[in-house]
């Protein structure tokens, strides 16, 4: 069928089953905007493209569909980078598709001109310029097969304005042919015989989980392992959700907040089974004082994962899907009760190390504990809802106090850390999943980064209920000022001028504010339970720390602990 | 040490910059790199030369560089016993008193002198690494105006060719 290189991608989207795109127009995509307007194309249009790739990103992770976004040349394209590189850095299936100039124009420095493949080399799983309307289909096809195999990540695909305007015979391929990229599923069974066979020896096992768990949907396959086996559990940041955090075996995050108990495990066992981690340098603080007595073995997708980080004793390269479901029957092949009374001492330990240390939060503080917020909200909702944060303190308190129970629950940016990720990635959970509840915990500071999608929010009618946990202060940077740089509070404070409750009902969403301890629950509920998008405002103590703190360069045992533990 | 990999990539535009790109953002040292098209019109042979500390550094090398799209594979020529060489052209300050001496040393390095003038001549070598390093040894006495070199190529000697490895 002859149709415009702009039809042709919508063409292409559907036949992707792509439901929805999150973007922003301007010149270099008009021709494209016109066709979803033509075709009547579901589209979010958020008010900054770093909105939209976000959403793109919460959609995505809180589906395992891939999240599209749409931005215009230069500037646009431009906007998407901080977007791109969260997504890249949490392995998140994303096609961004950007406008460029007309080919004549493309290396001048043409108006609105920015040389996006160039810009995104790094931070793209692969990337693409079309300067030809037959190499739509294909590179659509190609993309969209690359963003979400293997391990997945973005593509950016930047299409010359000529394209759009011109014509071709549409037909889209049903396969790709890419010679470079055969992503591997299944792996070397042989070497999960060695796993076990590890297994058993060991007196001291963990099993450390990640985002992995997450990506491939796994956490069923992974929870039928724990239970059969009681092997403790760590997780890293990325990880929660999969196990669920009330669970005996789960020990809590690992890292610099981790837990006492899974720091400690991770520093005593003696062997350590990574599945879908990275060994992040949040995780794992001097690598060479990392689980010092433990062997490691490391599951992983990605071959380059392997001793990037951490040397690993041990290796399945291949997808969890197949791998873990093949670990678990091995296993219980090989007679696990046994190995189970072994393990019996090393079990009690770990609930000993849990016991000792009790989270913060039990105890009393003058003001409104942050924990107490977060796990007022974990109570409310049961486990259920779709939790997002923004990056700073809050989000390891959230990551701390919140129990999660389910896979996929949890969006926030691990890799990149980018604050003002929270606000547009609830936007792209929430409107793909209208019937969940979906809780935004931010700062003060990570806020503001992209507080102009709360219109953008309240435009589409999405009840999301935002906790700004106010502090007055960049809190992360506060804390390590106030730890590490002789209290010398350079440029971390708000000053606190800002009325998120007014900018909040300016935006057309509704604001509340707690300030006392005793009305927190109430507002909470209240809002929890109000029709629409809801921002709560909680004033909290400027000096409440994130602790346990491993401070940087430390070894995991050595983790400040403060007086409230 | 040093390693010579031979990577066949799809001959697209910007594959070389994804390569040396990703390379020195993963903070290995590049020390060669040469580019050329292959008995296949749609592949290209890029050899490249790396120095790392060690196995599992190269391995990472590898495994990063087989993350690239358009890299078809990626071969190890370090231990295979394999044929190495680089073009060098060098510009050498000639008079008519050690023009003489100059075309004797060409000679003992099978060289070939492509450019004379009453001032200078340019001397063309193929060979290893080392070989080049020496002639350009023996020719800063004469005085070396400039050198021009393509990087190391390397093939493996025998039948198999480094698609079939």
């Amino acid at each position: 069928m002859r149709m415009l290189g702009a039809e042709a991608v919508i063409e292409c989207l559907k036949a992707e089953e792509v439901e929805i795109v999150f973007g922003y127009p301007g010149g270099a995509v008009l021709t494209l905007y016109d066709a979803l307007f033509k075709t009547n194309f579901p589209h979010v249009l958020t008010r900054h493209e770093q909105g939209a790739v976000h959403a793109a990103d919460g959609y995505a992770r809180a589906t395992g569909k891939t999240g599209v976004c749409f931005a215009t040349s230069g500037p646009g394209g431009t906007n998407l980078v901080t977007g791109i590189a969260t997504a890249y850095m949490d392995s998140i299936p994303l096609v961004a598709i950007t406008g460029q100039v007309g080919v004549s124009l493309i290396g001048k420095d043409s108006f609105q001109e920015a040389d996006i493949c160039g810009i995104t080399t790094p931070i793209t799983k692969h990337n693409y310029l079309v300067k030809k309307v037959q190499d739509l289909p294909r590179v659509i096809k190609e993309a969209f097969y690359i963003a979400r195999t293997g391990r997945p990540g973005p593509v950016v695909i930047d299409i010359s304005k000529d394209v759009f305007n011109d014509t071709l015979d549409f037909e889209y391929p049903d396969s790709v042919e890419l010679r470079g990229y055969k992503p591997i599923f299944s792996g070397d069974a042989s070497k999960i015989d060695l796993v076990v066979t590890e297994l058993e020896k060991a007196k001291k096992p963990l099993l450390f989980i990640g985002g992995g768990v997450n990506i491939s949907g796994t956490s069923e396959e992974l929870r039928k392992f724990v239970e059969s086996t009681g092997i403790p559990v760590i997780t890293s940041l990325m990880g929660l959700g999969c196990i669920p955090c009330d669970s005996a075996q789960h020990l809590g995050m690992v890292g610099m907040h981790g837990t006492y108990a899974a720091n400690m495990a991770t520093m005593e066992c003696d062997l350590l089974l990574g599945v879908g981690v990275r060994f992040d340098d949040r995780v794992t603080s001097l690598v060479k004082n990392f689980a010092p007595k433990a062997k490691i073995v490391h599951f992983d997708i990605d071959p380059a994962e392997v001793n990037k980080n951490v040397r690993s004793d041990f290796r399945v390269i291949g997808d969890l899907r197949w791998s873990l479901p093949l670990l678990a029957e091995k296993a219980s092949m090989q007679g696990l009760q046994k190995w189970q009374q072994e393990t019996g001492e090393w079990n009690k330990l770990v609930q000993e190390w849990k016991k000792e240390k009790p989270p913060a939060s039990e105890l009393e503080a003058a003001g409104i504990k942050p924990q107490a917020v977060i796990e007022k909200v974990s109570e409310l909702t049961k486990g259920d809802a779709i939790i997002v944060t923004d990056v700073g303190q809050h989000q390891m308190w959230t990551a701390q106090s919140y129990t999660f129970k389910k896979q996929r629950s949890f969006l926030t940016s691990g890799g990149l850390g980018t604050m003002g990720y929270g606000l547009p990635a609830a936007i792209g959970a929430q409107i793909t999943l209208p019937e969940k509840t979906v809780v935004l915990f931010t700062g003060d500071g990570s806020i503001m980064m992209n507080c102009q999608e709360l219109a953008t929010m309240a435009d589409n009618g999405l009840p999301v209920k935002i906790i700004v946990m106010n502090n007055q202060v960049l809190g992360m940077v506060n804390q390590w000022q106030r730890m590490f740089y002789g209290k010398r509070y350079s440029h971390s404070s708000t000053k606190g001028c800002t009325d998120f409750v007014k900018l909040a009902e300016a935006m057309g969403v509704t604001g509340l504010c707690v300030t006392e301890p005793e009305k927190l629950d109430a507002i909470l509920e209240k809002a929890l339970k109000m029709e629409g998008p809801v921002l709560v405002e909680v004033l909290l103590p400027a000096t409440e720390d994130v602790l346990p703190m491993v401070p940087p360069g430390g070894r995991l045992d050595q983790m400040v602990l403060g007086g409230v533990f | 040490m040093k390693y010579t990999l031979a990577v066949l990539v799809e001959n697209r535009p910007g594959v070389l910059t994804h390569i040396s790109g990703l390379i020195s953002r993963r903070a290995f040292n590049i020390e060669s790199i040469a580019a050329g098209p292959t008995e296949e019109a749609d592949t290209t042979r890029i050899t490249i030369g790396v120095e790392v500390e060690d196995e599992f550094e190269l391995d990472q090398v590898v495994n990063q560089l087989s993350k690239l799209i358009n890299v078809i594979k990626i071969i190890n020529l370090t231990y295979v016993d394999s044929i190495q060489r680089e073009l060098a052209l060098i510009k050498v300050r000639a008079n008519k008193a050690n023009r003489s001496d100059l075309v004797d040393i060409v000679e003992i390095f099978r060289a070939k002198i492509v450019d004379v003038n009453r001032e200078t001549l340019v001397i063309e070598l193929t060979g290893e690494e080392a070989k080049i390093d020496a002639l350009c040894e023996v020719l800063v006495d004469f005085g070396i105006i400039e050198i021009v070199r393509t990087g190391r190529i390397a093939v493996s000697r025998g039948p198999v060719p480094a698609k079939e490895m």
